[in-house]
């Protein structure tokens, strides 16, 4: 049985942060689970995965975010707990639909967990989505550490159900990535069916009906500052004359802070975890006994903009401090050491730090960026259009999209000029063929093309840009952890009750003029195939078909028999300076194929100019 | 009240440092010592770095800062030599010497650094560094993949985390798989052994 699944209250077990909020929804008795997979809540929907896989915990990897809160929503109209689970990016994604669902509302509770990225550990922009609850009006709860992550997620579905409306659960990096011991509750029954009651003067937002829908709202709003100013999230103490106010993982940061300076008698401090309605009577006591405020919070100053503006309207004008150069920072992700060194500087108190080793005389240390994997066919698909290219003497332009295949922007590759978020390799491409006169070529995985890549074609069909575009279909969604997608065949997973969609079938469809299918790993085919796409003057697209090499392997599938580089090597090294495959090293000043590394592709075999690269034999091995 | 002790572990993606923690986790329950931790795998799977934070006693933050780690562990050296900031001149460093050559090394943008002069480096800024061969030892072991428990053996004789030898043999019980119990016993003993005589 899944771990998260054992029905024995009051026993402890390790978690992830991730799943002690998958725990915490179980325990809440949720029904309906729905995701599109994105770092750092990955783990989360795995959790759902696997369990559903055991239990009638109905679950689905969604083709994007926004179809994520749609179904979700459904189901919550149907009066079935659910939850939708994203990155905080995929909340844009799924804004349109967060924005007049909170009109709507839900009949069973709706969670809608969105993990932030502060310092962009694997994410394109660190976007506070605190800024969500305040723009959709909806009510925001944030836990400060893995165990209230695992508490929290019961009182949001609570929460959800007492004001009719979804609730957004705010998670950032060091609490989906951190572990920590969680007391398991009971598990409430779960109900994976409802029933939907007609009421469309309610559930049909045409203009009458939204009128209507956003006085509830409003309303909603009112019953939620109440509840926010009651709540047990909003965690007051101390008594001191010095505030604090503070968030998230911040919270741990000031109690270590406050207990390594010895202050804990001279602080005050608030902690806010129902972060939207913020409570302005709490506030405003809290405030009412500091000679000072700091707030510490990553990201935006959201608390500390509000808590100005509760200050201002109660007459209050001690100061209230937090972003600034000399305090605390908008970028990146906060640490116990910087919380320490601003709280003791912010309220004079001197503070023994532990100075760091020196490390300016170290000497330089190779970097050890994350690359494509040996035998990754998205390398074989770029040697081969910029091949292709060369051949044709043609100036090229490379938008990418999020993926695996975006590592291929570091050299000897360099096929990535252009990127914003998921699916822009589709859209992009259009004003790059109207405005810079160079062949576009742009990549994207099958994964993402399903996501947010297939508006962005049928625009350059409708529009008639000029360009190619490269589906990258490796058969699953690799870089976070190889999660089923639409295109994805279930039945090399075992798993029935799944359908498939053709990624062909869907660009023939849209009626892409010119359709080419490779397989990369056969170079010179490729080569033409793809010069023949450049060469179209219109839309063409082509799909570079071979499965991800870690899937393959996770699979069991045979393995291709690895290759060496023979006698009638003329250290060209066209192999290493074009590919750089991880699998390549250098001994005694030639390259030599990690044989354990190395997975058959024989890429650099079909480039290598004296054939020099040849099949280990099997007694060698 | 328990004296908080901060564990900084740095690896190459695959090295199996996430089962170390995992190790230390079930050990510090043994023990009944609070612990937490975090982890950031930079696209393991993918050749990056794996840096795991582990924090033993009362303290809240589950991240270290930079001179905050009292034992950092790397399981590659030009790794440990990349986490050294986050020593202060009390700590305790712990590395494998076996190199796991970055490819960056390999194409010709980088230089590995010399490994003499790396341990010279950092036995000067730190209270003790126990280096030595970690790969050869789990090799010895019988399990070339045991280079994490060769490390735990090292780390538990520096007897800084309030963890014994018999918490931790009794967590690898619990986290490890059977068939390599025996020989990730040894590896964690040879470890143990090569920390006493450094």
């Amino acid at each position: 049985m899944h771990k998260l699944l054992t029905d024995k209250p009051g026993d402890q077990m390790m978690l992830l942060g991730n799943e002690a909020i998958a725990r915490g929804a179980i325990e809440a008795g949720v029904g309906f689970t729905s995701t599109y997979p994105g770092t750092p809540s990955s783990e989360l929907s795995l959790s759902f995965f696997q369990m559903s896989k055991e239990s009638d915990l109905y679950f689905e990897y969604c083709t994007n975010e926004k179809v994520a809160v749609e179904v979700s929503a459904g189901a919550a109209a149907c009066g079935v707990r659910s939850m939708a689970v994203m990155k905080h990016v995929g909340l844009n994604v799924a804004a349109d639909a967060l924005m007049t669902l909170a009109y709507v509302g839900v009949k069973g509770g709706m969670v809608i967990l969105t993990a932030d990225d502060p310092a962009m550990f694997s994410s394109q922009n660190e976007q506070d989505n605190r800024y969500y609850a305040k723009i959709s009006g909806l009510p925001m709860l944030e836990p400060s550490s893995v165990e209230e992550a695992h508490r929290i997620v019961a009182d949001a579905f609570d929460l959800s159900e007492q004001l009719q409306e979804p609730v957004l659960l705010r998670t950032t990096t060091r609490i989906n990535h951190s572990s920590g011991v969680v007391t398991l509750g009971a598990i409430r029954p779960r109900r994976t069916r409802g029933s939907f009651v007609k009421d469309p003067l309610n559930l049909v937002t045409v203009p009458a009906v939204s009128r209507k829908l956003h006085v509830k709202l409003l309303q909603n709003y009112e019953k939620a500052l109440e509840l926010a100013e009651t709540s047990p999230w909003n965690l007051r103490e101390g008594d001191g004359p010095w505030g604090i106010l503070c968030n998230g993982v911040s919270y741990n940061y000031v109690k270590d802070a406050v207990g390594d300076l010895g202050i804990a008698a001279k602080v005050r401090l608030l902690r806010i975890g129902f972060s939207h309605p913020l409570p302005p009577r709490k506030i405003r006591d809290f405030l009412q006994g500091c000679e000072k405020v700091l707030v510490v919070e990553e990201g935006e100053p959201y608390l500390e903009e509000g808590a100005k503006a509760i200050a201002q309207e109660a007459g209050l004008t001690l100061p209230i401090r937090g972003k600034a150069p000399e305090l605390l920072s908008r970028l990146y992700e906060f640490d116990p050491a910087m919380v320490r060194r601003v709280v003791g500087d912010y309220f004079g108190v001197p503070w023994k730090a532990r100075p760091p080793v020196d490390v300016s005389d170290l000497p330089p240390i190779p970097q050890r960026p994350p690359t494509l994997c040996a035998g990754c066919s998205h390398r074989a698909t770029y040697y081969e259009v910029r091949k292709a290219a060369e051949e044709l003497g043609i100036e090229t332009l490379y938008p990418s999209d999020i993926g695996c295949y975006t590592l291929g922007l570091l050299p000897p590759l360099s096929m990535a000029d252009y990127l914003i978020c998921m699916g822009s390799s589709t859209g992009t491409a259009g004003g790059f063929a109207q405005a810079s006169g160079r062949k576009v070529v742009s990549f994207i995985g099958d994964s993402t093309f399903f996501h947010s890549g297939i508006p962005g074609l049928i625009n350059a069909v409708f529009n008639q840009h000029d360009l190619t575009l490269v589906i990258l279909d490796n058969g699953i969604t690799a870089m976070t952890g190889h999660q089923p997608n639409p295109g994805v065949d279930m039945s090399q997973l075992k798993m029935e009750g799944y359908g498939r969609v053709s990624i062909e079938a869907v660009v023939r469809a849209l009626g892409v003029p010119h359709v080419t299918v490779i397989k990369p790993y056969k170079v010179k085919k490729s080569v033409e195939a793809i010069k023949e796409a450049l060469q179209f003057k219109g839309v063409s697209v082509i799909i570079s078909q071979e499965l991800c090499v870690l899937y393959a392997a996770n699979l069991k599938l045979p393995r291709r028999k690895p290759f060496q580089v023979s006698d009638k090597c003329r250290n060209h090294r066209v192999c290493m300076t074009r590919l750089a495959c991880p699998a390549f090293y250098v001994w005694n000043e030639r390259i030599k194929i990690d044989a354990n590394l190395c997975t058959g592709c024989a890429l650099c075999a079909q480039i290598c100019p004296e054939n020099a690269i040849l099949p280990v034999k099997e007694e060698k091995r | 009240m328990m004296e908080t002790k901060r564990l900084v572990m740095v690896a190459v993606g695959g090295q199996g440092n996430l089962l170390a923690s995992s190790v230390l986790g079930e050990a510090a329950r043994l023990a009944g010592v609070p612990m937490r931790m975090s982890e950031i795998h930079g696209m393991a799977q993918r050749g990056g770095v794996v840096e795991s934070a582990l924090i033993f006693g009362n303290a809240h933050s589950t991240i270290i800062s930079d001179g905050d780690a009292d034992v950092l562990m790397g399981f590659e050296p030009a790794e440990t030599l990349r986490a050294l900031a986050k020593c202060n001149r009390n700590s305790v460093a712990i590395t494998n010497l076996a190199p796991l050559m970055p490819f960056t090394v390999n194409i010709g943008q980088g230089v590995y650094p010399d490994l003499n002069k790396l341990q010279a480096l950092i036995r000067a800024k730190t209270a003790r560094l126990i280096a030595f061969n970690a790969t050869a030892l789990a090799r010895e072991a019988g399990n070339v993949l045991s280079v994490n428990m060769v490390l735990l053996g090292a780390l538990t004789q520096t007897a800084v985390l309030p963890l014994t030898v018999d918490h931790v043999k009794a967590a690898m019980q619990h986290k490890t798989k059977p068939a390599f119990l025996d020989a990730n016993l040894k590896a964690f003993d040879l470890g143990f052994a090569a920390a006493q005589n450094a």
